[in-house]
């Protein structure tokens, strides 16, 4: 029985391996596809009257009323949490040196760091290589899809929607962890954003509050960076904006 | 997950470099990008070391230990000789700049000058404790992109690229992009709404400007 599991795993890994290495990543995209942008811009004033109402006023309390070292602390706590679910998704995009990388940054950081709370990985030149399944669906060949403004979550695309929601279901941790311990990692993973949401106030603010078209600006901030993201180190187009304007060398 | 947090990182080193005020030194910018055109060849090692020079002086200010007010004063100074605004200026224009009045454009810039350097500067004490490394330089088109790592203090490094043309007369730096997040792009996005909600007219623009950012 066991031998004949562990060969249908097998089976199953040369399988996995077999279709990822045929496939191709998806192209980039260049251009913003929005064909739902009044939607999405209902949802965006929606996200707008959340953070005003709510998410700001309690990301200063909570930024003004807990420490900055237990801020940090609470913040690698979550961010270590993450890190199983991407070495799953490294091995899908059969990325070994991230999930390497990946692994023994987590394997350092929840000994020697002390359960997550110190990053001590970085400390010492492993940063985290950040990965999810919308990126695994890319590396697979599936395309961006359009452009979605979420509720709560923010600026999102099709297939990024979709890996969220993939990687919620598939991250190891929930095999691993169970109630109660799984509400306090949430709620960890919850302040852990009340956190960033502090620490960028200025920039967001600016973005959300002082943009003449905050929903086309968090649209396009998104995209770049996203895209960015997908291209690895690879180096991107810029355009030229001397030959827009004064014409050819 | 988006990284609100990369993206905010990297507005944090823009600020420090894009910070400025001065109108006349970009109006000479300005009579300089349209009088040489046929600049001499930028080599990758000048785009390198005008970033790094651009750097340093960053960092130099913000070790001075000087008032925030100050500092600002610096960072402005360092933008104008640094940044080509004019050509950032224009391109945030786009199509609207070229049934535009030479006048209408010089006061449209010196506007842009003053909303840029407010929008920019006012978060450069974040880049305190901060070390950007340039490793390396690539030419495409006209122009030179400068690869560099910045390390701000409590994040993970991330890429900045530099873009850097002489086609003003002189190297200058013209666009910055942080984690794929692109300055010019932002601009043209932003100053494109503000120029519909306008009705396309840039004296209102212009005026607006003024107070934006």
């Amino acid at each position: 029985m066991w031998k004949t599991l562990h060969y249908q795993r097998a089976l199953i890994s040369a399988g996995l391996l077999i279709l990822v290495s045929a496939c191709s990543p998806a192209p980039i995209e260049t251009a913003v596809n929005d064909p739902q942008e009044a939607k999405n811009r209902g949802t965006h004033q929606f996200n707008r009257d959340l953070d005003s109402l709510v998410v700001r006023p309690t990301a200063t309390a909570y930024g003004t009323i807990v420490p900055g070292p237990v801020r940090t602390g609470v913040s690698n706590f979550a961010s270590n949490l993450n890190l199983p679910g991407m070495v799953l998704n490294d091995l899908l995009q059969l990325r070994i040196e991230d999930a390497g990388a990946n692994t023994f940054r987590f394997l350092l950081n929840s000994t020697f760091g002390i359960a997550g709370i110190l990053d001590i990985a970085t400390d010492a030149g492993l940063e985290e290589r950040s990965t999810d399944f919308g990126e695994t669906l890319h590396v697979w060949g599936v395309e961006e899809g359009v452009y979605a403004e979420l509720p709560i979550v923010g600026p999102s695309t099709e297939r990024h929607a979709f890996g969220r929601v993939v990687d919620t279901i598939l991250n190891p941790l929930n095999f691993v962890i169970e109630n109660p311990e799984r509400s306090a990692v949430a709620a960890t993973g919850i302040a852990a954003r009340f956190g960033d949401r502090y620490r960028f106030s200025d920039f967001i603010d600016s973005v959300l509050y002082e943009s003449e078209d905050s929903y086309a600006q968090a649209r396009l901030l998104y995209l770049q960076n996203r895209r960015a993201q997908l291209r690895g180190g690879a180096d991107a187009e810029y355009f030229d904006p001397y030959e827009e304007l004064y014409g050819e060398e | 997950m988006l990284s609100i947090s990369t993206l905010t990182r990297s507005y944090m080193v823009k600020n420090n470099v894009f910070t400025r005020r001065t109108f006349i030194a970009g109006a000479a910018a300005l009579l300089a990008t349209f009088n040489t055109r046929a600049a001499s060849a930028l080599t990758g090692s000048e785009a390198e070391s005008l970033v790094v020079q651009a750097v340093n002086d960053i960092n130099r200010i913000i070790a001075s230990g000087k008032s925030e007010n100050a500092m600002l004063r610096d960072f402005e100074r360092v933008f104008a000789s640094y940044a080509d605004v004019p050509t950032v200026a224009l391109s945030a224009l786009g199509p609207a700049g070229r049934s535009a009045s030479n006048g209408e454009k010089r006061a449209y810039i010196g506007a842009f000058q003053d909303y840029f350097t407010r929008k920019y500067g006012r978060r450069f004490r974040e880049f305190v404790g901060g070390e950007i490394t340039v490793n390396g330089s690539r030419k495409t088109k006209s122009f030179y992109e400068v690869n560099s790592i910045a390390r701000l203090r409590g994040s993970s490094p991330f890429r900045v690229v530099w873009l850097v043309s002489d086609r003003s007369g002189k190297p200058q730096i013209f666009n910055i992009i942080i984690e794929g997040v692109n300055t010019l792009t932002s601009e043209r996005v932003e100053i494109g709404a503000m120029l519909d909600r306008r009705g396309g007219d840039i004296g209102r623009l212009t005026a607006d400007l003024k107070n934006a950012g």
